[in-house]
């Protein structure tokens, strides 16, 4: 058997493999066809710069050489991908520097944000949906199937900008930014309160944006569980119903949920492009935001490739996830 | 049955905000790009019929807003009355007659939803904007569903290397986060446009990058279609591959196109909204839901003037409309 399982698990690696691999294609196309679409853009940086009469055009050509934007498309591109190799993910013009140092500050911050969110999304989600599945009429089921509709159409920006009043007004919650003054002078367990504070506002917009979806798919799914033969048999041996729900109906409806964990990073990740820039928290949105109005390419190029991997890394952990919660899985590749 | 009951009331909510959206220049009392520079932020006018002496009106009446004397917030000026006029005709900026549907005589002016920081009449703005944001999302709906359906249905139907480079191209475009992805595109395109060129630039934006989510379902849809044995058959006696799709596979399709039209045409509404709320749609002076909500990035509107939130509720409301839009064809479709 434990030969068996073995080989099981190697299965589960190939699969995984596989996936990783994939998701590394896509990863590489999605460069190339945002690069080319740049390069198709009228205008860059330095023509904006043209504009300013105190400016020759002799001094935009040569600047523009200095940074190679006069070389051919292709050799531009290997230079670009050989500069992601080094981690500076091409040259930011409007700061002077490379990008990935700009970056990498931006990614932990979004990551931290969209991270805390869905860990709390689904906290949230999992208990609500179970006690929803196993009450399916009354004044409950109505209550939360009005909430759930209410809050699946309101726009995300009236959200966040309601959310944000509510801070402002009552002055119990910083209202934007990622830190207070002074929080460099601050001591280690202050700073995390500090942080912990900002995140309240933008975690909550997050969190009331998502999880209503989730609700309803956990509850569907259990619903579904909990109408099977093997249920009515672990209720008929005399189990709690608590441990019937969690112990016995969740693990067989786990599958479909685990799938959109994977799914609801999308979305998640684009609410909290919106998000961050109306709370001014300083991750991905912001900045690409900022690289888009200084028509600055390549800092442009950073978010977005950032963002493609952070789905990807998403996707990939729901699969792991999978493969270690389904053996059926394993077995199709 | 519940949900059902909520169709009619979603249908003529959507069909009165579109209609409202169409007949903006009547119903809307002043030109929304018209500036009053003493009446910032002035909050809505409120429209009496008993008048200080306790007499009444037949015919409802406002009074001129005038400054307090310590400049802080506004007073009505009670010395004189100024009758609301049904039919009103005035002059605008470019000099043509027109009629509005109510106004005020001069100096006095009717803001029922106040003005914003320009002095700028918010209904008139908001019926206007409502131009821009509501027909964005419509169109955009129409062409991501119309190429989603086109690009869907090839794939599903051709299958082979078709159906490969479309669905691989497809899942380029679903690696992004969609409003990633948006803004990717978005930066291409050239910053400073003309309000009439950035409504098409949206449109056009919003409509073409979310084409593979409907396409990988119509695809699906097609995919069983195809194989059904009434197109078998009529494939069997020669039919065309217009005619199976006409005939015999659009007509599986459609109840899922109006499903994720309602679906969709909220989200690219608030796309546009989003977009121009971040300064890379429509721009000022025209107004649009967006660039309407932008003010409130000011801590001091957003605190101080609720009537600056009202493209706000007007989206909620068109949103929540939508959503029950959908509920019910959704429903529709499972019952089949």
């Amino acid at each position: 058997m434990a030969g068996g399982g073995r080989a099981a698990g190697a299965l589960a690696l190939a699969t995984l493999a596989r996936r990783a691999l994939h998701a590394l294609l896509l990863l590489i196309g999605v460069s190339l066809l945002s690069f080319l679409l740049l390069e198709l853009a009228p205008g860059d940086y330095f023509s904006e710069m043209r504009l300013d009469p105190r400016v020759s055009e002799a001094t935009v050509r040569e600047l523009r050489a200095r940074y190679g934007l006069d070389r051919p498309l292709p050799e531009r591109y290997l230079r670009w991908l050989a500069s992601i190799a080094r981690g500076e993910m091409g040259y930011s013009f409007a700061y002077g520097q490379p990008v990935g140092p700009l970056l990498w500050p931006r990614v932990r911050n979004t990551l931290l944000l969209t991270g805390t969110s869905t860990a709390l999304a689904w906290l949230l989600a999992l208990p609500l949906g179970a006690w929803w599945a196993t009450r399916r009429r009354g004044p409950a089921d109505a209550g939360l199937a009005g909430l759930t509709a209410l809050l699946l159409a309101l726009p995300d920006l009236v959200l966040v900008l309601g959310l944000l009043l509510l801070a402002v007004r009552t002055g119990w919650l910083p209202a934007g930014g990622m830190v207070s003054l002074g929080h460099e002078q601050m001591p280690w367990g202050a700073r995390m309160r500090d942080v912990a504070l900002h995140l309240v506002v933008p975690v909550t917009a997050l969190v009331m944006g998502t999880a209503p979806m989730l609700v309803r798919y956990v509850r569907a799914g259990l619903a579904d569980a909990l109408d099977a033969p093997f249920v009515t048999a672990a209720r008929a041996h005399g189990l709690p119903e608590r441990r019937v729900v969690f112990w016995h109906a969740l693990p067989a409806a786990a599958n479909p949920l685990i799938s959109l964990f994977g799914l609801s990073l999308a979305g998640l990740l684009s609410t909290s492009l919106l998000v961050e820039v109306v709370v001014s928290w300083p991750g991905l949105g912001p900045l690409l935001l900022e690289a888009i109005l200084a028509r600055d390419f390549y800092l442009v190029l950073g978010p977005v490739l950032a963002s493609t991997l952070l789905l990807a890394g998403g996707n990939l952990l729901a699969d792991a996830l999978l493969l270690a919660v389904d053996p059926r899985i394993r077995s199709d590749a | 049955m519940r949900v059902h009951a909520r169709l009619p009331l979603a249908l003529a909510a959507l069909t009165a905000a579109h209609v409202a959206a169409l007949a903006a220049p009547f119903l809307s009392p002043y030109d929304p790009t018209e500036q009053n520079r003493t009446l910032p932020y002035a909050p809505p006018t409120r429209v009496h019929m008993i008048d200080g002496a306790g007499r009444l009106h037949w015919r409802p009446f406002v009074y001129r807003m005038a400054r307090r004397g310590d400049g802080e917030g506004y007073e009505e000026d009670r010395r004189r009355s100024y009758p609301v006029l049904l039919l009103a005709r005035d002059v605008d900026l470019a000099g043509a007659a027109r009629v509005h549907l109510f106004g005020v005589e001069e100096p006095a002016r009717i803001f029922l939803l106040g003005s914003d920081g320009f002095g700028r009449d918010q209904l008139s703005r908001l019926l206007h904007g409502a131009r821009i944001s509501l027909f964005a999302g419509l169109i955009a709906t129409a062409l991501s569903l119309g190429l989603g359906w086109l690009l869907g249905t090839v794939a599903g139907y051709y299958g082979r290397w078709v159906d490969s480079v479309l669905m691989r191209s497809a899942e380029l475009f679903l690696a992004l986060p969609w409003l990633y992805l948006l803004f990717a595109v978005r930066a291409v395109l050239p910053l400073r446009v003309s309000s009439g060129q950035a409504f098409l630039l949206l449109v056009l934006l919003i409509g073409l990058v979310d084409w593979a989510r409907p396409a990988r379902l119509f695809r699906g849809i097609v995919l069983s279609a195809r194989e059904r044995s009434y197109v078998l058959a009529a494939r069997g006696f020669g039919a065309s591959d217009l005619y199976l799709i006409r005939r015999h596979i659009a007509p599986q399709t459609f109840g899922l196109l109006l499903t994720q039209a309602a679906l969709v045409a909220p989200q690219y509404v608030l796309a546009e909204v989003t977009l121009s709320f971040l300064g890379l749609g429509v721009s000022e002076p025209t107004p649009s839901w967006g660039n309407m909500l932008a003010a409130l990035q000011q801590y001091h509107v957003l605190v101080s003037y609720w009537w600056m939130w009202v493209p706000g509720l007007a989206l909620l409301a068109v949103s929540l409309a939508y959503y029950a839009l959908s509920e019910v064809l959704h429903q529709a479709g499972s019952a089949e």
